[in-house]
């Protein structure tokens, strides 16, 4: 502009002196990760929230109910008004029965579905089955939760006579069908993993299909289908609606599937729809059961993480 | 046997030992793909039985009225309007919350963190966030936004406590995005004499819309089907006005076909299937958007 001996040169060079020298831009510049950063921070804020609101609750908890009995008591009867029991353990082993049962019923299905779907199948198989088993995926608890009270319960009291309107297996069986896409999806993942050459080579020797899938690809994507299994347990634990619906409301310290239960998940959900009074034992008491709940997960979590870690087969 | 006959570098591979074996290899490999394939078919047939009966009891009760009923003790005048209604001002409050946290995350992540141990713990966090169950989320958004903020069981709370039961799954999805933007482009951009901020906001961010919208419409459609939270806030069922801003209450699709599944008449299993439809058919044209989107953009690079 100002210099016409070189006028597209010193347009360059002026543009560039004229961007360095601005000073709003340059603050824009600067200021965008902070403020990123900040926004990243929220994730991080609300694991400090969920640690510290749930700490700071089951502590007041405690001060109500002795921490002892909490961990070792055999009987949970927070409504009771003249003798209200808090003792965990037959919410954990509701949770436990249900988790049992929705872990056998989806890992032969999962596991099966994944050597299926990247052993046998065809590109143009998977790749319509695959979108279709993830549709289970995406279905709302509250959707299976409703299935499990009205068609499978009484599918499997045509079966076995003694079964409960809320039972343990049903929505266990359910909850299974809801991970089932889980460890399907994941377990295909870590196989599909493993690279052709060494199925090739497997089969070059005279492997079949089946052989080189459990003898070859089984054993190689072990840590990914592992990690899959233990994720979608944890998914199976802390599965609410589906054991509010169908589970029942009546904590039990027993082995049987055929009564009704209650799991931590359902006790929340219980208190939330209740009126129990802000202040009192039976509100502290969600807190601490989601205390509880929450350190399952977390365990399962890291051990999916340790095994992931530690068995990962670089190729 | 017949060993001492061959020559030694033949005795390697019994011949005779493996053809015998062979024709029940052959049949455990037919007998397992057939299983392995039926097992895959259970999995769709259950998918199939869950479709067919929810639609065949609900679809009666689909009528005009039901979208124009509010919530009622009677089951054939019991309507779905205010939970419509209040899932979609829910909506409304998620998508521009959990979007704006979501990406700005992501961004900060992949093209301004540096490898150092906060940024590490960041992203190790983010991943046992995703792991954490909904319903503790929901103690979380009942200590925190309903009575520390004193925002009581008001669309603005539940919101905020859905974006971050759904923030992980968008940042994962958004990353992933943004990684796949090819370096080249950034490149060009700076050597263009464009800085970072400008290659952000005018070359990384548009490349990685489309994958970006596909992740956060699949994590929308799970917040609006999530129940645990909103029980756990409070968010009542039985509402008879629509809500006119976001700091009213309010109530939800799934809050509403809760309700009606726990009711004993066998009349209010169909109003709750009829219920179950229209979160289906909502869901359906969520996910149908993410697919198109998927399918119009992919692989442009």
């Amino acid at each position: 502009m100002g210099n016409p001996a070189a006028p597209k040169r010193a347009t360059v060079r002026q543009m560039i002196a004229k961007s360095a020298g601005n000073k709003r831009k340059r603050a824009a510049e600067r200021a965008v990760p902070v403020v990123l950063f900040l926004i990243a921070a929220v994730s991080v804020l609300t694991t400090i929230g969920i640690v510290g609101t749930l700490v700071a609750e089951t502590v007041t908890f405690f001060t109500k109910v002795p921490f002892w009995s909490f961990i070792t008591g055999r009987e949970w009867l927070p409504f009771s008004n003249k003798d209200a029991q808090f003792g965990i353990l037959p919410l954990i082993i509701g949770t436990l029965k249900v988790t049992f049962i929705a872990v056998i019923t989806a890992v032969p299905i999962g596991l099966s579905a994944a050597i299926y779907l990247s052993e046998y199948a065809s590109d143009n198989t998977r790749r319509i089955i695959k979108p279709v088993l993830e549709v289970l995926a995406g279905i709302p608890t509250i959707v299976y939760g409703f299935f499990a009270l009205t068609f499978v319960t009484p599918l499997l009291q045509t079966v076995i006579p003694g079964l409960k309107i809320f039972n343990a297996l049903s929505p266990g069986i359910v909850v299974g069908i809801m991970i089932i896409p889980m460890i399907a999806s994941l377990s295909e993942d870590a196989m599909s993993a493993v690279p052709n050459p060494i199925r090739e080579g497997a089969l070059a020797l005279g492997a079949t299909r089946f052989e080189v899938a459990v003898k070859v690809v089984l054993p190689a994507a072990l840590s990914g289908i592992l990690a899959s299994v233990v994720l979608a347990t944890s998914r199976a634990i802390g599965e609410t609606m589906i054991v509010s619906l169908a589970g029942g409301a009546t904590p039990a310290f027993n082995l049987g599937f055929t009564d009704s239960i209650q799991t931590m998940t359902a006790y929340i959900v219980q208190v939330s729809t209740g009126d129990a009074g802000y202040g009192t034992p039976i509100y502290y008491s969600i807190y601490a059961v989601g205390f509880t709940l929450f350190l399952f997960t977390l365990l399962m979590n890291w051990i999916a993480h340790r095994i992931t870690k530690r068995f990962r087969e670089a190729y | 046997m017949r060993i001492t006959e061959k020559p030694p570098a033949r005795v390697l591979i019994d011949r005779e030992a493996v053809a015998g074996r062979m024709g029940f290899r052959k049949a455990v490999n037919a007998a397992f793909s057939v299983l392995f394939l039926s097992a895959t078919l259970l999995a769709l047939l259950v998918l199939g039985v869950l479709f067919y009966r929810i639609v065949s009891q609900g679809f009666g009760h689909l009528s005009p009225a039901f979208f124009e009923n509010f919530a009622s003790r009677m089951p054939e005048k019991a309507g779905v309007k205010a939970a419509l209604v209040g899932s979609l001002w829910l909506m409304a409050v998620v998508a521009p919350v959990s979007l704006i946290l979501g990406i700005g995350t992501a961004v900060y992540l992949e093209e301004y963190a540096k490898k150092n141990r906060l940024n590490d713990f960041i992203r190790m966090n983010i991943s046992n966030l995703a792991g954490v169950p909904s319903v503790v989320f929901g103690l979380l958004g009942l200590t925190i936004f309903v009575r520390a903020l004193a925002l009581g069981n008001s669309i603005l709370a539940a919101g905020f406590t859905m974006s971050l039961l759904i923030l992980p799954v968008i940042i994962v999805a958004a990353q992933e995005a943004i990684r796949s933007v090819p370096r080249e482009l950034r490149e060009a951009s700076y050597g263009m004499g464009a800085t970072k901020w400008q290659t952000i906001i005018r070359v990384v961010l548009p490349g990685a819309v489309p994958g970006i919208l596909t992740g956060s419409i699949l994590a929308l459609s799970r917040a609006i089907g999530e129940t645990a939270p909103l029980i756990v806030i409070g968010v009542p069922v039985i509402i008879q006005f629509l809500p006119a801003g976001v700091l009213d209450t309010f109530t939800a699709l799934p809050m509403q076909i809760y309700d009606w599944a726990k009711r004993p008449q066998a009349a209010f299993q169909e109003v709750a299937s009829a219920g179950i439809i229209v979160l289906l058919a909502l869901l359906l044209a969520m996910n149908s958007v993410a697919v198109l989107i998927r399918n119009k953009f992919q692989k442009r690079y």
